[in-house]
């Protein structure tokens, strides 16, 4: 395969290398990178013939796994590939379905009894896969419709299983694996599309939430945020503190950026925030991820934003595409979904130089700069994502929504 | 006594009671209607004496100093008219004109329940009026307690106002005087105006609210009396008895009265006058047009006031930082009368750039500053030394203001040095009152900042164990010292500091503690919720303490207490007593100090981020950088003074008993033959005995 492909080879290397350097960095660029990354890898699969739809989850599997391994605070990554290999479940699933359909209609579209002969071994079996997938996937509406037409067309497919013959069989495959292929593909670029979208689809909902003579506090710098601003600006106007969220200072630029929009911008010190908080309505963030207890894993500091804001009872709200909701439950987030960084951040050279010096008899100088913080579900008012508010406590449903849960675990 | 003794029964525990019950037992009871009819006694013309300008000798010798190191179910602190502490022998009753008790003993308790109004027959030397001998009557039948206190009721009046304060008790006299005998609060409240009455021959200035109060006053003693003539009918010896017995104790005490008089009044006005100072005056306003405008036509210099204004603060000054420096250095050879010293010139200079910080060095400064002043001070002819000191000070500190704001600190230690300064006595000589003022300020600066450091290192060091992991926030120099004290007791611990920008002052003390070989953590205000997780301490200085137990003090302390809150880890605040303010603050926004804005532009060691380079240009951008936050007192788990280690809510009686500055006055009282810092020990250790 390797040889097969050897662009594909170093296109996935290039992005490992990138992801370890952390020259990719944030939700939204690793996820984009990733679905074009592994877009090609679906487009230059060649899959056996038989079992196609696993063979692509296998090739997606492995490199998801080689990228997840390398940035693993990149939740977005994991997501993303937990997202095609569900796009590559369903579209096995609806190709399925679909085939039942054709062949419904275009054979005797009028009679439900006789069905197409051609293809019914296949079409059992991946409608038993599929039968078997809603027993373990969680139960859904969507999984509900589904399933009340699996019924049925297992019925047909038992019925008519016993006069099934193996004509042009591979032909059919054939043809079959490009569909499957094919969907998948654009299952994929719909994705892209999403993740390409989301601010937008987050921002339209700004007037929903933002009146006028707000006054909003955030923290450190969002593109979502930032877009939601911008078109909540278009019809109110309201006033921006910004806390500089140390060790990055990126509400300076997002507060550059905010008064650029002509909105009333303050820029304050992150340890100001409790005190600001008090006349603050409303604190509105980006998340680099949500878990799926609601959880959400965001820059250093907002934690204790969060607490300001609970302490003086001020809605904290969550802005987040769906490509950031991770399927995994936190554990001890604060170690294991977490990054230290570098000590230059907090501490000059020359001056840590000279303490190190001055520490010559003290071993232990530490300098803890973490990158994130988790905040616990119930510091969180609302998501707004790309699909609608959310409270905390429905999160979970979307996961389900959105991943298979066989594929929870990469390995 | 017997007499007495037949009415004891008035302030019995158990029929105490009966001033709950409602009006309809009065009548049964017979103690209920000789206390009326002491009272209706007194009241035969209502009209000529209601307004009783009869003066109490002040509350006196009270045990509650040894309530002030306790938390928060301390009794209700009482008229303050004078803190004692009941500790020192040399103390001669006979000197003071207040007059004295023996300190209680714990048991004395049963005074804040069962003696309404005791007037002790040796001491009701400011009896004067017919009216207070009702109260003197039945306290005299009460004081068998042994509580020779002073009374509670001052006067009749003041007895009316307190019946009109609780009007959900039944309007009978009886159950009035019963429930005087609850430690209520509106026993404190109306105290004042009682005093306000007494002293109205001297001083005509009533407010409206005080006048209106006193004419009710006037009206309910009217009604007690109407309503008393008719139960005098139905007690019998009781009254007789009582009426003797307070005749003559009035007799015996009346002697005393006309001498007393005088001097009692002039104390009550003068402690009436410290009232009124204890209420913290309104602060300056900047957005006050017209006050601005006055305070500019006194201004040293003007000051360029910022375009970026951020509106929410519009009541703190917001000048273009530094700007003021060439006009002060213009300023500096101009030789005038509002010129400031040159040592206090050079510490201002100081504030502005910044070479000193923090509450103590600065208080410190100041004061040090203030002692050259004063050395180098001549009273300029027809002038008296107090006025024109006062003013000399007060322009001084108006130039340091102009510098930087000062700090509630710095107000607290200028208010004790004019304090000093007015209270000086005219008879002394220039140079005797110059070295005695010096003295003072001297001891100060021992007594409250490094004494009290002391004190408050050696208890706050107890709290430090091996394997503790203790955070703290900024630079604070009494933390400072508490660690550095714990480390050279042996005690293994690591110290996590937390910092936040512009000033880092967190690198300052990391710098100072890993010289000493002490470990330690370095961190930004941001991952605190991250590092909090390994500590098991918090301590905190603070720059000042209000009186609703807020700790007023370096931005973001209050965020990491809140964090440390949230992680259940206990939040220490070291904060020496001198810095306790009356004030009170709910938010950081109503009184704060606004830094350099252009401070928040340059990151150190970010060359390359620089976005915020001429921020100034954009209109709609403003940069805030707030000096102070308020944390609240719940997320502070005990405040750790010189006095002892007390929660938040015993602030206000700390202020309370000590406003008066005890230690000091004390000593100054008891004579300079003691030592006043044996003194002050014993009284510590008394109070944390307590």
């Amino acid at each position: 395969m390797a040889r097969a492909m050897p662009e594909l080879q170093l296109a996935i290397s290039d992005f490992l290398l990138k992801l370890q350097r952390r020259q990719i960095e944030g939700s939204f660029d690793s996820a984009k990178h990733t679905v074009l990354l592994l877009r090609q890898v679906i487009v230059q699969h060649r899959a056996s013939h038989s079992g196609q739809a696993s063979s692509f989850i296998d090739a997606v599997k492995t490199v998801g796994a080689r990228l997840v391994a390398a940035s693993p605070i990149e939740l977005a990554v994991g997501n993303v590939v937990r997202r095609v290999l569900h796009i590559i479940r369903e579209e096995e699933v609806s190709i399925a379905n679909n085939t039942e359909d054709e062949g419904e209609t275009t054979f005797d579209s009028d009679d439900n009894n006789n069905s197409d002969d051609d293809g019914l071994p296949v079409l059992s079996a991946a409608v038993l896969a599929a039968a078997n997938r809603n027993v373990l996937r969680a139960p859904s509406l969507h999984n509900l419709l589904e399933s009340a037409v699996i019924p049925a067309v297992a019925i047909v497919s038992s019925s008519s299983a016993g006069d099934s013959e193996e004509r042009s069989r591979s032909s059919e495959k054939n043809s079959k694996g490009w569909k499957l292929k094919h969907s998948i593909i654009e299952g994929i670029n719909e994705l892209l599309e999403d993740i390409n979208n989301n601010h937008a689809q987050i921002a339209e909902q700004a007037l929903e939430h933002i009146h006028q003579n707000e006054v909003i506090l955030t923290l450190g710098h969002s593109r979502t945020l930032l877009q939601f601003l911008r078109e909540a600006k278009k019809k109110r106007s309201f006033e921006v503190f910004v806390a500089e969220g140390a060790p990055r200072y990126l509400g300076h630029t997002l507060a550059k950026e905010l008064a650029a929009l002509n909105l009333q911008t303050t820029l304050i010190t992150d340890s100001a925030v409790f005190a600001m908080m008090s006349r603050v309505d409303m604190v509105i963030i980006g998340a680099h991820a949500v878990m799926a207890n609601g959880g959400v894993i965001a820059p250093t500091g907002l934690h204790m934003v969060a607490l300001a804001a609970r302490r003086h009872a001020v809605p904290f709200v969550v802005l987040a595409g769906m490509y950031k909701l991770c399927p995994l439950y936190p554990h001890n987030p604060y170690v294991l979904v977490n990054e230290m960084k570098s000590l230059s951040q907090i501490l000059e050279h020359e001056e840590s130089m000279e303490y190190i010096d001055a520490a010559l008899n003290v071993p232990d100088l530490l300098a803890m700069n973490p990158s994130f913080d988790y905040i616990p579900p119930e510091l969180v008012s609302l998501f707004i994502t790309d699909m609608g508010g959310h409270n905390p406590s429905y999160i979970y449903r979307l996961v389900a929504e959105y991943y298979s849960p066989e594929d929870h675990s990469l390995e | 006594m017997d007499s007495r003794r037949g009415s004891r029964f008035v302030i019995d525990p158990k029929i105490r009671q009966v001033g709950f019950v409602p009006a309809g037992c009065e009548s049964e009871n017979p103690n209920a209607s000789s206390a009326v009819a002491a009272i209706a006694n007194v009241d035969v013309n209502p009209t000529s004496d209601s307004p009783s300008p009869v003066m109490i000798p002040p509350r006196l010798a009270d045990p509650l100093p040894r309530a002030a190191p306790l938390p928060v179910p301390s009794p209700p602190p009482r008229k303050h008219t004078s803190v004692e502490i009941p500790l020192q022998g040399s103390y001669n009753p006979t000197d003071s004109v207040l007059g004295t008790s023996p300190p209680f003993s714990p048991a004395s308790n049963g005074r804040y329940a069962g003696v309404p109004s005791s007037e002790g027959p040796d001491l009701s030397p400011s009896f004067v009026s017919r009216a207070s001998s009702a109260m003197e009557g039945m306290s005299l039948r009460e004081d068998h307690l042994g509580s020779p206190s002073a009374s509670r009721f001052a006067t009749v009046g003041e007895y009316a106002m307190f019946k009109q304060q609780q009007p959900q008790q039944p309007a009978t006299a009886v159950t009035k005087v019963y429930a005087s005998s609850l430690p209520q609060e509106p026993v404190q409240s109306f105290a004042p105006v009682g005093k306000e009455d007494s002293s109205k021959p001297l001083k005509e200035r009533t407010t409206k609210a005080e006048r209106r109060a006193k004419q009710e006053a006037d009206r309910e003693a009217k009604r007690i009396a109407k309503e008393s003539a008719g139960a005098k009918v139905v007690e019998g010896e009781a009254r007789a008895s009582s009426n003797v017995v307070g005749k003559a104790s009035r007799a015996q005490s009346q002697k005393k009265d006309s001498a007393s008089e005088k001097r009692l009044s002039a104390v009550e006005k003068a402690s009436e006058k410290e009232k009124k100072k204890e209420i913290p005056a309104p602060r300056m306003q900047f957005d006050d047009q017209s006050r601005v405008a006055k305070a500019k036509k006194r201004a040293l210099i003007e000051q360029t006031e910022t375009k970026h204004r951020v509106e929410l603060f519009r009541h703190l000054p917001q000048f273009v930082y530094g700007a003021q420096l060439p006009s002060l250095e213009a300023k500096f050879f101009h030789d005038d009368a509002m010129h400031p010293h040159p040592a206090v010139y050079q510490v201002g200079l100081q504030y502005l750039t910044g070479d000193i910080t923090g509450g103590n060095a600065r208080c410190i400064a100041m004061l040090s500053a203030f002692k050259e002043l004063i050395k180098d001070y001549c009273t300029p002819r027809e002038r008296t030394l107090i006025r024109d000191l006062t003013a000399r000070v007060n322009n001084n500190v108006s130039f340091l203001t102009t510098c930087r704001p000062l700090c509630i600190s710095m107000g607290n230690a200028i208010r004790f040095l004019k304090t000093r300064i007015a209270k000086l006595q005219l008879t002394l000589s220039e140079s005797d009152a110059k070295s005695l003022i010096i003295a003072e300020i001297d001891r100060f600066m021992q007594e409250k900042i490094n004494y009290a450091d002391n004190e408050i290192t050696k208890l706050a060091v107890t709290k430090i164990k091996d394997g503790d992991v203790i955070l703290t926030y900024g630079s604070s120099c009494v933390v400072e010292t508490i660690i550095l004290h714990a480390f050279s007791l042996g005690k293994k611990f690591r110290v996590v500091i937390v910092d936040s920008r512009p000033k880092l002052e967190g690198k300052g003390l990391l710098r100072r503690l890993l010289g000493r070989g002490i470990s330690c953590t370095y961190s930004h205000i941001n991952a605190v919720t991250y590092i909090i997780q390994e500590v098991n301490k918090v301590f905190l200085g603070a720059s000042s303490i209000l009186s609703n137990g807020t700790v007023y003090s370096r931005v973001g302390s209050a965020s990491v207490a809140m964090v440390a809150n949230a992680f259940h880890v206990p939040v220490m605040i070291c904060c020496e007593t001198y810095k306790f303010h009356e004030r009170v603050q709910l938010d950081s926004i109503c009184f704060n100090e606004l830094g350099d804005p252009d401070a928040l532009v340059k990151i150190p060691g970010r060359k390359g981020l620089s976005e915020l380079e001429g921020w100034s240009q954009s209109s709609h951008l403003k940069l805030l950088n707030l000096m102070y936050d308020v944390m609240p007192a719940d997320y502070v788990s005990m405040i750790i003074t010189e006095l002892g280690m007390v929660p938040p809510t015993s602030v206000p009686v700390i202020l309370r008993e000590y406003r008066k500055d005890p230690i000091l006055e004390n000593f100054a009282t008891f004579g300079k033959d003691s030592n006043p810092i044996k003194f002050f020990r014993a009284s510590l250790e008394y109070y944390r005995a307590c």
